[in-house]
Parts: structure tokens; sequence; C-alpha cells
């Protein structure tokens, strides 16, 4: 065997059915560390912890890429060997199908009555007219018909083909699909506050993962301001502070110089702008605090998103930092209590809704350590700082806690709340939606059309009546539809009275 | 927005309601099972029947012979009885059940399926339905006792360990797709489950000419038909619920797919039910094989029902536990 031999041989078998099942319990066995390990693209915080708990564990495990199951090169390599073989698979079909189409059903085999479903009856009609009867009954129940000397052969169900061919194309359609929105689109996070703007631009990103084709042109160049946010939560019962709604109130600008509109953000209603979108993740609050430094300036003036704690609560913490307080830098770790009620010695919050806000302060002064590199800003480097100050009792808003010997003091002015975001830009998304829709059409034709063939043959006064139904399954319903056609032929062709 | 308290009336009907649906199909169940276990030994009356050979020849014979064989006529009469009997409590129960589902949702005033709960109430539903939309149509009560055991235990489970009070919904699960994606999903598993009966009895039947209490069982070929007409029912159905669900991400989630534990096991089990329904159209991988690839499938989709909630945390934990 030449190398086209082997080619040709490695091509039949990676075409095989059998070879195309074994890939697809691959790939579903493929999935499942997905499911179980922590995914970089999903939890990135869960892989990070799962390193800090099994450091060698986890090292094994990176280099087998399981904490990006979807992404790796062994992944890869399964689905795109189970393409070409769906390809190799349904390509020859397809060319089979299109010669099939064109070409007209076979002549009636000689003996009808050999066939699993038959019928047969004396006519008197005249043989010709008998069958041309035959004929405009079968094309009235929409069968590719043919005549020949003395029979006439039927045959319908193509569609069952047809759908199985289109079904398979589609789920190419749906990998490319999918591989255009991955190349060309791109996904960001940002956090908004009330009363704050936004423009899409990567800088006020706080995440942002782009597509490797997508370039900063691909930015969508909308802007909004976000001027109130609402949560409504159950107040009583059970279920108490279980959250019911969620609404954004945006002012919208779709791109420079276009007519600003009011958008009301929800949960399962994106705001659709140019042909990127952005979705409602997650909300928060947002204390404010004025801080005075030591020379008796405001260092600081504005809110401090804090990052919920405890769901059920929103109990939530939170870091200030003061790079710009004089003489030294200031900083503090916040606890924010929405609905504050006493508990045992101390504090603590009972409800998600705004209540009773009150917030915990520990004020440090020293050096925050910016010069360090870029540090994260819901987390506060104490190493080169000293605790100052702390609140004996959370504080009320427009209560003040002030740093002794001093160094300034900070006021917590009021409270706002964030909204957390996320822009995506797929423009794989409607070819997707098309391709799975062609998909789940044409998968039920595939499943429920069934092909069949009828033929009529005159013999000796006799009208003989065959059918067979080409596709393997139960033969219930085309028993049901033979004995009508053949009822109903019966009835055309008036029958002899004996 | 739904409203934020449910109304307790009808949702104490609801509940009471579901207790007597589990008390009616359990009485259903044992009326199957004495049906099935007084029935003869099904070798002989199934081997007669040949695939539908239509004679539609001089005058119209009637499309099958009488099935039940010659023999004590008042013994199986009664078991007739008790079998008919057992499919019109299945019925009761069935109404009991829609209208335990239908209450909730009046109380709550949104799609009944928020949580796990209504969910597995929803889905013995369904798979009540299924069977006896099947008995209709063709003679599978054999199958009664096989559907009632698991619809029986699923809804002990439901009552006792993931009864939740009628409430209303996060908002994430406030949206028109709930109606779409969790109905698709609900009628796809209801009668997946069917076909997981049938297949696991499949495998206990073994051979033809076996003896004793098997041999009650329907016979292989019955029951590998049952199977493949409710996966090529049931497995579109599931292909669209994924879809669904895909655009309903797309809409929550800002991503129409994004490998969270319950999309890869949607698809995990749509791959293997897949490859049963490929496994069937090849020579070589037919019967026995192809009925073990569609357990596999149905353990996944248990899994995915169950497991992906108990033990993974994903996008979709809000629903129940």
């Amino acid at each position: 065997m030449g190398i086209v031999g082997w080619a040709r041989w490695a091509w039949r078998l990676l075409t095989s059915m059998r070879t195309a099942l074994i890939l697809l319990f691959l790939m579903a066995l493929a999935s499942i560390p997905g499911s179980l390990l922590p995914q970089r693209g999903i939890v990135p915080e869960d892989v990070v912890a799962f390193y800090k708990e099994n450091p060698t564990l986890a090292e094994v495990f990176d280099r087998l890429w399981l904490f990006d199951v979807f992404a790796a090169p062994w992944f890869a390599a399964i689905y795109l060997l189970l393409f070409t073989s769906l390809t190799g698979c349904v390509l020859p079909r397809l060319r089979k199908h299109l010669a099939e189409i064109r070409r007209k059903p076979p002549a009636a085999p000689r003996n009808l009555n050999r066939l699993p479903h038959h019928g047969s009856y004396r006519t008197d009609v005249e043989g010709e007219q008998a069958l041309a009867a035959a004929q405009t009954l079968l094309r009235k129940r929409r069968y590719r018909v043919v005549a020949g000397p003395g029979w006439v052969a039927a045959e319908k169900g193509y569609l069952r083909e047809t759908g199985n061919l289109f079904f398979h194309f589609a789920l190419l359609g749906l990998l490319f699909a999918i591989g255009a929105g991955a190349l060309y689109g791109y996904r960001a996070n940002v956090i908004v506050t009330e009363d704050e703007g936004f423009a899409n631009t990567v800088a006020v990103y706080d995440k942002y993962t782009p597509g490797s084709l997508a370039t900063e042109e691909s930015l969508h160049p909308f802007s909004f301001q976000l001027d109130d946010f609402n949560a409504t939560y159950v107040l009583q019962g059970d279920r108490r502070g279980q959250a019911l709604d969620f609404v954004a109130r945006l002012r919208v600008q779709d791109r420079p110089g276009a007519p600003e509109r009011t958008f009301d953000l929800r949960v399962n209603e994106p705001l659709e702008t140019g042909g990127a979108q952005v979705y409602l993740l997650g909300h928060g609050y947002a204390p404010t605090f004025r801080v005075v430094d030591g020379e008796g300036k405001v260092a600081f003036d504005g809110p401090v998103p804090f990052l919920p704690a405890e769901q059920a609560t929103f109990t939530s913490e939170g870091v200030l930092k003061v790079p710009d307080a004089k003489p030294a830098q200031l900083g503090a770790l916040g606890l924010f209590l929405p609905t504050t009620v006493p508990v045992g010695e101390g504090f603590g919050s009972a409800f998600p809704g705004m209540i009773n806000p009150t917030v915990n302060l520990f004020a440090y002064h020293g050096d925050l350590g910016l010069r360090k590199g870029p540090q994260s800003v819901y987390q506060l480097d104490t190493d080169e700082m000293t605790l100052a100050a702390k609140t004996e009792k959370p504080l009320n808003v427009g209560e003040t806690l002030t740093l002794p010997e001093g160094r300034g003091s900070i006021t917590f002015t009021g409270v706002r709340e964030w909204i957390s975001l996320q822009i995506a830009y797929d423009p794989g998304r409607l070819p997707a939606l098309i391709a799975s829709s062609v998909a789940v059409l044409s998968l039920v034709l595939s499943l429920t059309v069934r092909r069949r063939r009828v033929w009529v043959r005159l013999s000796d006064g006799n009208l003989e009546v065959g059918g067979l139904l080409k596709t393997e399954g139960s033969a219930d319903g085309f028993a049901g539809e033979f004995g009508d056609i053949v009822t109903s032929l019966r009835g055309v062709v008036q029958p002899v009275k004996e | 927005m739904p409203p934020a308290q449910a109304d307790t009336g009808l949702a104490a009907l609801s509940d009471q309601l579901i207790l007597f649906t589990v008390l009616l199909y359990v009485v259903a169940m044992f009326a199957y099972a004495i049906e099935l276990a007084g029935a003869r030994a099904r070798r002989t009356a199934q081997k007669a029947k040949t695939p539908a050979l239509a004679t539609v020849g001089g005058d119209t014979a009637p499309p099958e012979a009488p099935e039940e064989p010659a023999g004590p006529a008042r013994a199986s009469d009664r078991l007739a009885l008790v079998g008919k009997a057992a499919v019109w409590l299945t019925v009761a129960g069935w109404a009991a059940n829609l209208g335990s589902v239908v209450t909730l949702g009046l109380a709550t005033g949104r799609w009944p399926w928020g949580n796990m709960y209504e969910f597995v109430l929803a889905v013995c539903l369904t798979a009540v339905t299924g069977f006896l939309v099947m008995l209709l149509r063709h003679r599978v009560r054999y199958l009664g006792v096989f559907v009632m055991v698991p619809v029986v235990l699923g809804l002990g489970i439901a009552v006792r360990y993931l009864y939740v009070q009628a409430g209303p919904v996060v908002p994430a699960l406030n949206s028109y797709w709930i109606a779409i994606h969790v109905s698709a999903a609900i009628i796809a598993s209801g009668v997946f489950m069917v076909g997981g009966v049938a297949g696991i009895l499949y495998l206990i039947r073994g051979r033809q000419d076996e003896k004793g209490l098997l041999s009650r069982l329907p016979s292989r070929e019955d029951l590998d038909r049952v199977v493949q007409r409710t996966i090529v029912f049931a497995f579109p159905v599931w292909t669209f619920a994924v879809i669904a669900g895909a655009l309903w991400a797309d809409r929550a989630w800002g991503r129409y797919w994004g490998w969270d534990p319950k999309e890869t096991w949607s698809f995990i089990t749509w791959i293997v039910y897949a490859a049963y329904l490929h496994a069937r159209a090849t020579g070589g991988w037919g019967g026995k094989r192809a009925m073990l690839i569609q357990l596999v499938g149905f353990a996944c989709l248990l899994f995915n029902l169950f497991g992906v909630n108990l033990f993974i945390s994903g996008l979709h934990s809000y629903a129940g536990f």
C-alpha cells in the first residue's frame, strides 16, 4: 500500500460511523472535567484557590489544560476530528442525495405481493385509465410518480435525508459561527456608580477580554449616564430579603452626537446599542466619604464601591485609599451594613435593602505602597501603615471619625449604589441562532419523515398495489397510509360488482 | 413582576393535591403490578404478532387478531379489569398532579417551575402524560408499574426533601424564557424517563425463551420500539430546550454558551443520546449496545437534573438547593 492507499484507508476509517460514535463519546468524556474542575474562563478565583490548596496537583492539572478544558488543544483535536469525520460522511451523502432527488422512482417489481405491504383487487376499468387514476391519486398525495408499461411507481419522503443533511451542515455552520464570534468579538466588565457616566473605551474597563482578531476599533462608541439603581426585596415572610427586581435607569447615547434616550436596564433585559449588548450582572453599595487630611485640606470626596461579602444581608467590605493626603497617606478598611441591627456585642445587617445604613472603619496612616506596582482597589497593603483609629460604634450618615494627633478626619457623607455590567459584542450570535434553528427544524424532519415507495401494477384485470417502507422503525404509520391509498384507489377505479 | 407574596390558600391546595397525586399513583402502581404478576408468559403471544402485514385484500380484515390467548377466561377478565382500574387511577392521579402544578402557578402568579421541587413535580407530570399518550395508541399497559415507580419515588423525594414554600423567584428567573426553556426541558426529561425505564426493563428481560417471572415482562422487540419512539420524540425537544437555554443565557448572562456545569452536562446528555440514534442507524451497534448508550444518556440526564445542583456550583445554582 502506497501513501495514497494509506491516506485512503485513514480517511475511510475516520469517516466511518464507528469512528464518529467513538469521537462523540470522547467529546462527552472530555467535557466532564470541565464541569467538575474550576475553569479559568468562568471562575478564575476558584482556580487560584485550588492552586493554594493543592499546589502540586494543580500544577499537573494545569499542564494537562484541565483548568481550560474547552480551550485545550486535546479538546480542539476531538471536535476538529469529529467535524472532519462528519464532513467526510455527509459530503458523499449529499452527492448521492442530489442524484437521488433528480432520479425517478425505480420501476415496479414483478411480484408486488412479495412486498411487506400489499393489496390487490379486480377491476373492469380500462387498464390505462386505472393507472392514470392511480397516478393522479398518488400525485395528489404528493408522491413523486413515474409510469411505465402497465405500472406506476411512486416515492415520497425525500425530506428525511434532506433534513438529516441540513442538520449536519447546520452543526458545521454553528461551529463556524461560534469560532467567528470568539475571534472577532469582545467582552468587558465594568462597575458604574450612580450619577456617574460611562463611555465605551478600553481604558475604563475593569476587565477586557478581546477575541484574538478584535481591535480597539471594534469597540462601539456608545456612552451612558447611570441616574439611579433600584433593588426591590421581599419585605416579610419566609423569603424576607429575597430580591424581586433590579432596575438601573440609564440615559444612553448610541454614538457621539446621537440623541439621548432613556433605558431601564434589568437582569433579563440587556441594553442593545449598535451591535453590542450591555448586561446587568450585579450590584452593590458605594458609601461616600469626605476625607480631610492633616493639613486641613479635603483630600478625597466621593463614592467608594464596596463588595458584598454576604449576599443575604449585603454586608459589604471595601477599602478607602487617599494617596493625596498630607503629611502622610491615609487608608481605611470599611465594613458597610445596609440595615444595621445590634447582634450580640456588636452590630450586623439584617436586610439587603438600605434601611439603616452605617459603616465601620479602621483608619490607617503611612504609605499605601502604590509605588510598588499595581494593586487591587479592594485590598489595603498595611505593610508600611499603622492603625490610627477605629470606629467604636458604626458611623451613621453625617458622622465623622476623627484621627488622633491631627492626622485628619473621615466623614461618612452618604451612600450610592453601583452596578456591575458586562459589555459584549459577538458577531457570531445571529449566525449561531440561524444555524441552530435550522438544526432543530431539520432534525425534526429527519426523525419524523419516512421514505416510502408505492407501486401499482396491472396484470390480468387485477390491480396490484405494493408498498415498501425504506426507513427502519415501526411500520404502523405507513400501514395506515397504505391502507388509505388502497381504499381510495378502489373508490376511484370502480371495482367489479361481484 | 410577580407578586411578592404567594396566595396561601391556593398554595395549600397545591400541597394537598400533590399528596393526593402520590396516593393515587401508589394505588395505580400496585394495580399495574397485580395485573403484570397475574399475566401469562408473553413469549408465544408476542411472537405470533409479526410486523403489520397489511392484508387489505378482498375484504378488510381487522388489523390485529385478538392477542389474549385462550385460557381461564374469568381470571384474565378480572386481571384486565384491574389493569383498566390502574389506568383510571393513573388518569385521576394525573389530573391531581396537573391541578397541583396549575394551582402552584396561580398561587405564585408565575410559571410554576422556578425551583427543584416544582421542576420535579412537572417532570413527573410529563412522564405520566407521555405514558398515557402512548397508552392511547399502543399496548403499553405493562409499562405502568415501571413508570409509576420512578414517578412515585421522584414525587416522594420532592415532597420530603426538596419542598419549598410557594413564593416569588429571583430576578434572573423572571423572564418569559422560563416558560419556553424550562417547559421544553421538562417535557424532554419526562419522556426520556419513560425511555429510560423501558431500557432498564430491556436489559432485565434478557432472551426471548426465558422462564419464570421475567417472562412476564414485555418482549425485547416491544421494549426496543418503546425506547426508539420516546427518544425520537424527546431528542428534538431536548435539542430545542438546550438552544432555548442558550437564547435565554444570551439575554440574562451576556453569552449564549459559557460551559456552565449545567450547560456542559446538557451538552453531554445531548451527545450521548445523539450517539444512541447513530448507533441505531448503524449496523452492528443496534440492540443491547444501543440500549446501553441510551441508559448512559439517561444517567447523564439524571446527573444533570440532581447531581449538578447537589455537587457543583454554577449559574443554575438558584434552582433549589
